[in-house]
């Protein structure tokens, strides 16, 4: 077995040293009802690289890769492209194989990176601090309605109707088990929802996306500054990280917390994971936090140097009395966002988001130009809604026989609603091409 | 905030960290140890990596929202940006450049054949969305590793969704508590975990509006089985256990334990953060575990990445398994299928955007392969005939906190460190110096200054050799009264002792821009 280093010499001379009979001898705690008599049954044995590449590469084959046709699928998770360097420099062993930060000393490439992170998702976000990641954005929104409740010791969340429905449905069943109110409002393809009206004295937190799971872009100032006179915090998630090289910033708006998907830089589709949640907040509430930190300081000879830090939040130190049990966070994701931003810089952050907006616009007035096809949105930034003459599911299956990935219908994400509605994301990786053969191929579908 | 050396790359102090007798270069980099600056310091304003087409002439449409005005990230162009990541990798410790025996994290080889196969574009460059019929291959994988896991676990049913160890535990007791709740059982508002469990345990079962009641350890590191039954009642829901345990100890009587849990109406989850010592030889159903979670990023090797991502598929009893959260795969006339929201089913809710983190499952599944059956017996045993081995050969000058064998890790505490002036902690880090990554410190905390070390099967016996013969000598060391020696190591690392304390005191978090003399002047 190719990568196990023990030979049966080794093995015989380090018995001997344990003063053991067999490998079997040192599993004797285990009840002998339990304890297999040999290789477990029901599964091939071991393989060559060559055999595993065989039947994976059959498995990928059976898939049709989104860059292998034109694909204009978001909701969530947006195909851009991911410079070279990039997975070069995250397939860098030091990177890839390192554990958590928890030895400084011989840790500090992680730890400034993750430093570096912290400082990147705070300037994207316009926050005044970052954690070092979470799972993935909808956890990180359930953790923020978490936190609100903790800071302002009230029990009721309201979410918008624009927020990404797999990211209400992980916040209400956080809200089932750990015991507060989710009030979820009905889904808002339009908008025009009265989120204010809502708030009361019980009121945590009231949950918004932008752009929301629609497309819409809104200014949430009047919104931010209501909910603080409430006693109430604003949340804000963001599903398309890059919206934030173009639009003003959820902290500009007076955000409490930004908890968001940060997929877009650096990450590949992955068929919807792993991926990268970040999580921002204003200074005052840093102690309430979940997740890990890194924070600066010096070491014994005066040098700067990076820490994992405030880990008295973190339910290795409080266990029960945690501020959140999370322990793992998105390491290596977050390397690759960092990489991905630094390598864009403030000029190529600007310049991409302002081409995908760009290309968002044309294919948007394309489409609305088809017959029976009608634009549903005033503002959005790379993603928006039409609706079609006819159920959208069936046209994308059309559409994909036409080797086509055209949007995601909206009730995929909304089983039995809103069936005629279609949501279609744009990226840079959309040609010209791409975009007038998507037109072609709906104006025939819809004929 | 204030920050300690803001925009300001450091300088070595005269004097300090002397070494060969070269006390200081003229750039304040020695050989291959460069000081980085924070990648804010090294802005050429304007530069960028990235060369983009230009804009189609369009008027924007943002509705009433408007364009920001700046970010304030920093311009380097691509060289730039490869040399400092690659600098900065530099100052890491890792599997690939050596022995990395954290006890209860299983920092076993990564394999890089995993990862190509993680990137092929069919599993890589595919939209969790698209249409079931374009995406087969994938559901196919996820379905085999299910298969898999079941197989290996004897268990009924898995949840691939959760994206951690953690996440998993929160699975498993919303699966415990939904259990609870469709019998109508409301009284149980415990959850029992030993003292020796992770962190993770209580926080999680606290998370899930459950109070926790701590069980003692007996003077042999495992549950005390009385002390257990006497704590069973009807207002527990649920045992979480490790098994085998955070000493490192299989739990002899976990077949006992089971029963009275299952007999006082509670459930038996288990945490499968040790999984790999018995993988392959040891099925959790025939121990009478309800529901585990599996720790991919540790069991099944895929990376650790500096902490994340992982995946945490669970793994449901029969009792347990109609309360598994979306999504799942399920065959149909067409292929298969996915279960995407609980209207379609009993599913207890979601816990995570999409499907799960497939590019671990890839690489999980590529593990598998390669291991196989006859593998993977063969990789549990060798993990565990490691760590006994590297116990043996330190008993006699260290203080092993419990009787043998030992399973995937052994455990000492710091009883043969008394009166020598040096801890735990000045223990690790004078392994530091000797090319080693260190043990776990001070965990788990039913010992006192623990020090949990486990090799995992993918160290040699010359690796294993060398790690022993520098603990022995450092045990000797220390005893031998040089406790200065430990308390000022690491002397050999890109940085020295890092002041903690002064992080947590005053949070410096973020970088911000260097105050501008102008701004100065104009306060």
């Amino acid at each position: 077995m190719r990568y196990l280093p023990l030979t049966e010499a080794d093995r015989q001379s380090m018995l001997e040293a344990i003063r053991a009979t067999s490998v079997e001898d040192l599993f004797r705690d285990v009840p002998t009802s339990a304890r297999l008599a040999g290789p477990i049954g029901g599964l091939p044995n071991h393989m060559g690289e060559l055999e595993v590449e065989r039947l994976l590469g059959s498995m990928a084959a059976r898939n049709v890769p989104a860059g292998s046709v034109p694909s204009f699928l978001g909701a969530g998770a947006y195909r851009h492209h991911v410079p070279a360097t990039v997975d070069h420099l995250v397939q860098r062993g030091e990177f890839l194989t390192a554990y958590t930060p928890y030895q400084p000393e011989v840790s500090q490439g992680t730890l400034q990176v993750l430093f570096e992170f912290q400082t990147q998702v705070a300037l994207l976000t316009g926050m005044d601090v970052a954690n070092a990641s979470m799972y993935d954005g909808a956890t990180s929104c359930a953790e923020a309605v978490m936190m609100a409740n903790r800071v302002t010791r009230r029990k009721k969340a309201i979410l918008s109707g624009g927020l990404h429905p797999h990211y209400r449905d992980v916040t209400t069943t956080d809200a089932r088990f750990i015991g507060f109110e989710a009030v979820a409002l009905p889904a808002a393809p339009t908008g025009g929802e009265d989120l204010l009206a809502l708030v009361d004295d019980k009121t945590a937190c009231v949950v918004v996306q932008n752009p929301d799971v629609f497309g819409h872009v809104r200014d949430y100032s009047e919104l931010a500054a209501a909910c603080q006179a409430k006693g109430a915090l604003l949340i804000v998630v963001v599903t398309e990280a890059l919206s934030l090289g173009l639009l003003t910033p959820p902290g500009e708006m007076g955000a409490d917390i930004v908890a968001a998907e940060g997929q877009s830089f650096g990450n590949a589709l992955n068929f919807g994971g792993p991926y990268v949640g970040l999580f921002a907040v204003k200074d005052k509430y840093v102690r309430q936090m979940p997740g890990r930190l890194c924070g600066e300081t010096v070491d014994a000879d005066g040098r700067r140097g990076f820490v994992l830090t405030l880990s008295t939040r973190e339910q290795h130190i409080r266990r029960e009395k945690a501020t959140s049990n999370i322990c793992t966070n998105s390491g290596l994701c977050a390397l690759a966002f960092s990489i991905h931003v630094s390598l864009l810089g403030e000029a190529g952050i600007t310049q991409l988001a302002q081409l995908n907006h760009a290309k968002a616009v044309q294919l948007a007035d394309k489409l609305a130009a088809v017959p029976g096809v009608e634009l549903l949105n005033d503002g959005f930034f790379n993603e928006f809604t039409v609706k079609l003459p006819k159920p959208a599911a069936g046209v994308v299956e059309e559409l994909a026989k036409r080797r086509i990935l055209g949007g995601v219908p909206v009730s995929r994400l909304y089983p039995g609603e809103m069936e005629d509605l279609l949501l279609v994301a744009v990226t840079e990786t959309n040609t010209d091409a791409d975009m007038d053969a998507f037109v072609a191929a709906l104006t025939e579908v819809l004929a | 905030m204030s920050m300690n050396n803001q925009g300001r790359p450091s300088a070595i102090p005269a004097g300090a960290a002397s070494f060969d007798g070269v006390t200081g270069t003229v750039t304040g980099n020695r050989g291959l140890q460069i000081e980085e600056p924070l990648i804010f310091e090294q802005d050429s304003a304007g530069r960028t990596g990235v060369d983009l087409p230009e804009l189609p002439k369009v008027a924007s449409r943002l509705g009433a929202v408007k364009p920001r005005a700046k970010v304030g990230l920093p311009g380097l162009a691509e060289p730039q940006v490869v040399r400092h990541y690659t600098r900065l990798s530099q100052k890491n410790y890792a599997i690939d450049s050596g022995f990395y025996p954290l006890g209860s994290c299983t920092m076993k080889h990564n394999p890089r054949l995993n990862e190509k196969m993680a990137r092929l574009p069919g599993f890589s460059d595919v939209h969790p969305l698209q249409p079931v019929g374009t995406v087969q291959g994938a559901l196919e994988l996820m379905d085999q590793l299910a298969y898999w896991l079941k197989t290996l676990t004897g268990m009924a049913a898995v949840t691939l969704a959760p994206a951690a160890g953690a996440h998993g535990e929160m699975c498993g007791i919303m699966a415990i508590r939904s259990a609870h709740e469709a019998r109508g059982d409301s009284g149980r508002t415990k959850i029992l975990v030993p003292e020796s469990a992770h962190g993770t345990n209580p926080a999680t079962a606290a998370a899930c509006g459950y109070s926790v009641d701590a069980i003692p350890a007996t003077a042999d590191g495992r549950v005390d089985l009385e002390a257990l039954k006497a704590k069973l009642g009807p207002d527990v829901a649920g045992l979480m256990l490790t098994n085998p345990n955070t000493c490192g100890l299989f739990e002899r009587d976990i077949v006992e334990i089971a029963a009275a849990v299952h007999a006082a109406g509670a459930y038996f989850y288990c945490d499968g953060a040790n999984f790999n010592a018995i993988v392959g030889r040891v099925r959790p159903a025939d121990l009478g575990v309800d529901v585990m979670h599996i720790n991919l990023h540790k069991t099944f090797s895929t990376p650790h990445g500096g902490g994340g991502p992982g995946s945490g598929p669970v793994v449901f009893a029969e009792s347990l398994a109609p309360f598994i959260p979306v999504p799942y795969v399920t065959h149909g006339k067409d292929g298969f299928a996915l279960v995407e929201t609980v209207g379609d089913g009993p599913a207890f809710g979601r816990m995570k955007a999409f499907h799960g983190q497939m590019g671990m499952f890839v690489r999980a599944l590529s593990y598998m392969l390669s291991h196989g059956a006859d593998g993977l017996w063969q990789a549990s045993g060798d993990a565990v005939l490691n760590a006994n081995y590297v116990m043996a050969r330190l008993e006699d000058v260290m203080t092993a906190s419990f009787e043998g064998p030992c399973m995937h890790e052994c455990l000492f505490d710091d009883r043969f460190l008394k009166g020598t002036g040096v801890t735990t902690l000045d223990m690790a880090k004078a392994l530091i110096d000797e090319g080693f990554h260190p043990m776990t410190m001070y965990f788990p905390l039913v010992v006192h200054g623990a020090l949990l070390i486990e090799p995992t099967e993918t160290e040699s016996k010359a690796s294993l050799d060398q790690f022993v013969d520098a603990l022995r000598a450092l045990a000797e060391r220390a005893k031998s009264g040089d406790a200065a020696y430990f308390q000022a190591a690491p002397r050999l690392t890109p940085r020295r002792r890092l002041d903690e304390t002064a992080a947590a005191r005053k949070p410096v978090l973020r970088w911000t821009p260097p105050v501008t003399a102008e701004a100065l002047a104009a306060e």
